[in-house]
């Protein structure tokens, strides 16, 4: 059964993620009116939702990168908007953040781009040590023979996956994902969905998962949350989010999934 | 800490449009030079706190000197013959052709050599900083540096700034060397004079205080070619549009600062011999 989210309420200390009355406008467009939204450990969220619909604001401010105008975001019971920049930069540590066109570094090959960020974060790690990590990385996501070649070179789905990889070297407690599949064919983002799912079952991450992508969705996600009007208006599993009169959902729904018969 | 949760009138209340102060275009120089005073302040606060990411400064030093050595070259060896050349005829109006190394030293040193080795670096150097840095920013690869715990002002910003800030100066004595070898090759090619008569006279003219104040004006250019270029490349909007307009700002705002810095300098050098 699809529930109705509650109206703001207390922080649930058991979820890894709170957000609880997130509001963010940028100059006169108020993006996002009041989101609550929980995330358990292991878990996967989907937040679905028009584009523009501050799905990507949402996860941004989750990690700090954007400051909400009111509302109150935790992670590991920790609120982040109150954190000093030594702690912001532990709790992104345990945070891997997967961006919509990847953001791979185009100046540096794979192997660069994955020990960037670990040689940055670790200290004392041997050349070997290393290196078995970025291999480890790279075989999560099945692109292991890649090590040398350049962002340029890659296809989309690559990228994605690269960016994957880059975030799973510092073996995250949490992913969040935007947009995994935008832009990439049926097949690719059917790996990509798999992918995902590997990540958490592999590495028990707990997840949001930004897409408008419903096959995505429907994949990947433990719990569906549908973003509109700067809300989360429904939040259940992806047929009970579904299962509902609102023209504005069943839209979203029947765009993707009924087969519209030639006149 | 207490929740903050807005009423639904207050969330879905249009926010009121802030009105101008003054005017739209005087508000927004006055917000670019707040912006661009926290820049500053952040680069000296950032600069002075541990990582200092010494292998990448060596790498951006390289990239900034190296990369720029055949074009300072080049320039500065033409600017020493073209000078000496267009020089000339003044001089020997008067039969004084023996002051040329003289007053193409004092010329190179004083002037010459910073405000050219300045003006090819901010060309070069400059619109390579806020290009790179103008398409880091838009492709989100700065954010994801900054998601990835690791600070992209300090990383990107300071070790660039600090750069600039020594190879200007480097490329500028280097820039004096090779104009002043364009120049000898022309007063030897046309007045026979020998290469240690013609350094003799030449550094006969000069004090430690032109060096002096050259290098310090190089500094000062170096430091602001880094710091502008990369605050218009940190604050690129989105777009290859934005990438293209950060290269240009950087390289046009770099210019005009450093003709401003330039003449001021000018004016504390000549009161300091004066003094």
């Amino acid at each position: 059964m699809a529930l109705n989210p509650p109206p703001s309420a207390e922080v649930d200390p058991n979820a890894v993620i709170s957000i609880r009355g997130l509001t963010k406008s940028f100059g006169d467009l108020d993006v996002l009116r009041g989101v609550d939204l929980d995330v358990q450990k292991a878990e996967n969220v989907v937040v679905l939702g028009r584009s523009g619909s501050g799905k990507s604001v949402l996860i941004k401010i989750v990690v700090g990168l954007l400051v909400q105008d009111a509302g109150d975001v935790t992670v590991f019971g920790q609120h982040v908007h109150q954190l000093k920049r030594k702690d912001l930069d532990g709790m992104r540590r345990r945070v891997g953040f997967s961006f919509q066109h990847s953001a791979l570094y185009d100046s540096m090959n794979v192997e660069q781009n994955l020990e960037f960020p670990l040689r940055m974060n670790t200290k004392g790690l041997s050349q070997g040590e290393v290196r078995d990590r970025i291999r480890d990385a790279l075989e999560a996501v099945g692109l292991a023979g890649s090590l040398k070649q350049m962002p340029s070179e890659l296809s989309g789905g690559q990228r994605k996956r690269i960016g994957i990889a880059r975030t799973l070297i510092l073996r995250p407690e949490i992913m969040l994902y935007d947009e995994p599949t935008a832009g990439l064919d049926p097949i690719t983002s059917g790996e990509i969905n798999d992918l995902i799912n590997q990540v958490q079952e592999n590495y028990h991450t707990s997840s949001i998962i930004i897409t408008h992508d419903l096959t995505c969705a429907r994949h990947t996600a433990d719990r569906v949350a549908m973003l509109l009007d700067g809300r989360v208006l429904r939040i259940g599993s992806f047929d009970d989010v579904f299962d509902t009169d609102d023209p504005r959902i069943k839209s979203f729904h029947d765009y993707n999934f009924t087969r519209r018969d030639s006149p | 800490m207490e929740t903050i949760t807005p009423t639904a009138a207050e969330a879905t209340a249009p926010k009121p449009r802030r009105p101008s102060v003054i005017s739209p275009g005087v508000d927004a120089f006055a917000i670019g030079m707040s912006d661009g005073a926290s820049f500053l302040k952040r680069f000296f606060v950032e600069a002075l706190w541990r990582p200092f990411h010494v292998r990448e400064i060596i790498k951006q030093c390289y990239e900034v000197g190296y990369r720029s050595l055949p074009l300072i070259t080049l320039t500065g060896f033409v600017t020493g013959i073209v000078f000496t050349k267009q020089s000339r005829p003044s001089l020997a109006a008067f039969g004084a052709t023996s002051w040329l190394p003289g007053l193409i030293t004092i010329a190179l040193v004083r002037s010459l050599a910073p405000l050219v080795t300045a003006l090819i670096c901010a060309g070069k150097v400059g619109s390579n900083i806020g290009a790179e840095l103008g398409s880091m920013k838009v492709t989100e690869q700065i954010e994801a540096m900054e998601v990835s715990a690791i600070n992209p002002f300090k990383y990107l910003v300071v070790t660039r700034t600090i750069a600039t800030t020594l190879m200007v100066p480097t490329l500028m004595l280097y820039c004096s060397f090779v104009g002043m070898a364009g120049s000898y090759l022309n007063v030897h090619g046309k007045e026979g004079t020998s290469l240690a008569k013609f350094l003799k006279a030449g550094f006969a003219n000069i004090s430690f205080l032109d060096v002096e104040s050259s290098v310090t004006k190089s500094f000062v250019f170096g430091f602001t070619i880094g710091i502008i270029s990369c605050y218009k490349g940190f604050n690129a909007t989105s777009g290859t549009q934005g990438v293209g307009k950060a290269a240009n700002a950087s390289v046009v705002m770099s210019m005009f600062v450093i003709f401003i810095e330039e003449m001021l300098i000018v004016q504390i050098i000549n009161w300091i011999r004066n003094w």
